[in-house]
């Protein structure tokens, strides 16, 4: 049976600022980001941001791991009169998707009307490349920082070795997925990393952690991105159509919670993206599967792991990935199942999962740089990362 | 030139500890490595946490274990975190012989990175660090 609450909340409004290489958007400040993201989202929707009165963020309302965001704050610098629901998803990126499922609980409760999800990052100070160094070992983590593993791409790369010695999968696999994101970026003014890449110059990239080069690994960007969600009924009276809530979900098994702490996963877990879980919930509320997803909006902070989150989401089989990838599947144009269309977190910008949430509405509302024909349903995913992990099925009206 | 996976230096390597997780280093800088395993239901855990996760007893005993295990996963890393200059280094993550279940994220050392592999045996090295402490890493076995 679906969701009970599937089609009541909508996406109305997006806003972004430009998308800077690192350290490039100073000297604005973090809340001189978000003010502009959130004022550009209320002008898409075609609001007033007087009217927002729900906060929903993830990654425990952190802006890039260094910055916090606070809705007080956010409220007094743009004169927003009241909130009525002001949350957070805990941890990190894994609940980026994940957070307009939060925004729309608040919705159907009927806590509050316009919710804005925010995520707003600068990374002149720390570079999350290296966050981990960075930090000061707690207990926790005085058993696994002195291994060397010094960023989330180290901690991947032993689970990508995992797969490749379980599976088969190659190097190639990893390249396809680099090159095929690069090309939707190409023509995309918003992407930082534009010219052409081809299979032979990413088999030349430096290693990093082998078996990951740097081509394995998204950008690291400055930048800001809102988005605003309603109730469906008020959605139609606004400015674009509707991109209806099919479903959200966000949370995760244990198996896959000790993945960034201590290793500890039973191997089906281990060489893999931890979505599984979701994408199952995610399937039975929206009452679709993954044949009925025209394109998917797949977290990409590491090549390997949008391999195996289209394992996870059923795109293909366990341990598939990577025959699947390089078969050509996940082009734009000819693929089975376009992915990134925007270039994503490789080649257009990270801002910690938001994109992907951008390019879901704008492919729904059909105005998307690299349209795909016809686009009803849009799969965007969180994580992967420490829990929660999370997905979200928004489709057109 | 042959290339030899290091140990990080320890010069640059601090750890920190709670109640729960001192009897590993104090166990570790006398050169033994120990691992909690449940007082009452006999599972290991690992990192040490004062609940076992399956059966929520707080009851604990430290049990030495031989520190011979198989490498489960690793990366290959040519640059060092703290300099950002070359120096090859190889993060494991190893599975334990004699406590199952469990596995202890490190390095191995000793070895040209382009001959480890996943399945190969090693048993446990130490690494001394700030502080006094020593850290447990590991070097491959002709076994």
């Amino acid at each position: 049976m679906t969701w009970e609450h599937a089609d009541k909340t909508a996406i109305v409004g997006v806003g972004a600022t430009e998308y800077y290489y690192r350290g490039q958007s100073e000297p604005r400040t973090i809340y001189d980001l978000i003010g502009e993201a959130v004022l550009k989202a209320c002008d898409d929707a075609g609001i007033s941001v007087r009217e927002i009165d729900g906060f929903a963020y993830y990654s425990g309302a952190s802006a890039g791991y260094t910055d916090k965001m606070d809705t007080a704050d956010i409220m007094e610098m743009l004169g927003i009169p009241e909130v009525r629901f002001t949350a957070a998803l805990t941890s990190g990126g894994g609940g980026s998707a994940g957070s307009i499922g939060l925004a729309s609980a608040a919705i159907v409760a009927g806590s509050a009307r316009y919710v804005v999800t925010i995520m707003a990052l600068q990374q002149a100070k720390q570079r999350l490349g290296t966050v981990f160094a960075a930090a000061a070992p707690d207990p926790i983590n005085s058993f696994l920082q002195p291994s060397g593993l010094v960023g989330p791409g180290h901690l991947m790369s032993v689970l990508a070795r995992r797969h490749m010695h379980l599976y088969g999968t190659r190097r190639e696999a990893f390249g396809e997925i680099a090159v095929s994101t690069r090309a939707n970026a190409v023509n995309r003014p918003t992407a930082i990393r534009r010219e052409p890449l081809t299979m032979e110059q990413y088999l030349e990239a430096p290693m990093i952690a082998d078996p990951l080069c740097r081509l394995d690994f998204c950008l690291e960007t400055d930048g800001a991105v809102a988005v605003i969600t309603t109730s469906t009924e008020r959605a139609r009276d606004l400015r674009h159509k509707p991109v209806l809530v099919r479903a959200a979900a966000h949370g995760g098994r244990r198996e896959w919670g000790r993945a960034f702490a201590w290793m500890g996963m039973p191997d089906e877990y281990f060489a893999s993206a931890g979505n599984r879980p979701i994408a199952d919930r995610l399937y039975a509320d929206a009452g679709l599967g993954p044949a009925d997803i025209d394109v998917a909006l797949i977290y990409d902070h590491f090549t390997p792991m949008v391999l195996m989150q289209l394992e996870d989401y059923g795109f293909c089989a366990r341990g598939e990935g990577g025959p699947f990838v390089e078969s050509g599947a996940i082009r734009y144009g000819s693929g089975s199942i376009p992915v990134n269309t925007h270039g994503g977190q490789l080649s257009e910008a990270y801002i910690i999962g938001m994109t992907h949430i951008r390019e879901a509405v704008e492919q729904l509302r059909g105005v998307a740089v690299n349209q795909v024909d016809g686009a009803e349903v849009a799969l965007v995913t969180g994580g992967p990362a420490s829990l929660p992990v999370s997905g979200l099925i928004l489709r057109s009206e | 030139m042959t290339v030899i996976a290091q140990a990080l230096p320890g010069d640059n390597i601090s750890i920190t500890m709670d109640n729960c997780t001192a009897p590993f280093w104090e166990a570790a800088r006398e050169h033994r490595l120990e691992v909690p395993k449940c007082g009452a239901c006999g599972t290991f855990r690992m990192p040490p946490r004062p609940y076992c996760p399956q059966c929520q007893s707080q009851e604990v005993e430290w049990t030495e274990i031989s520190g011979k295990g198989t490498v489960y996963s690793f990366a290959l890393c040519n640059r060092s975190p703290f300099t950002g200059e070359e120096f090859h280094y190889v993060p494991v993550v190893m599975d334990l012989d004699d406590a199952p279940g469990i596995r202890l994220v490190s390095n191995l050392v000793e070895v040209e990175p382009s001959a480890v592999s996943i399945g190969m045996r090693a048993e446990v090295a130490w690494n001394p660090i700030r502080d006094g402490w020593v850290l447990p890493i590991f070097r491959p076995t002709a076994e």
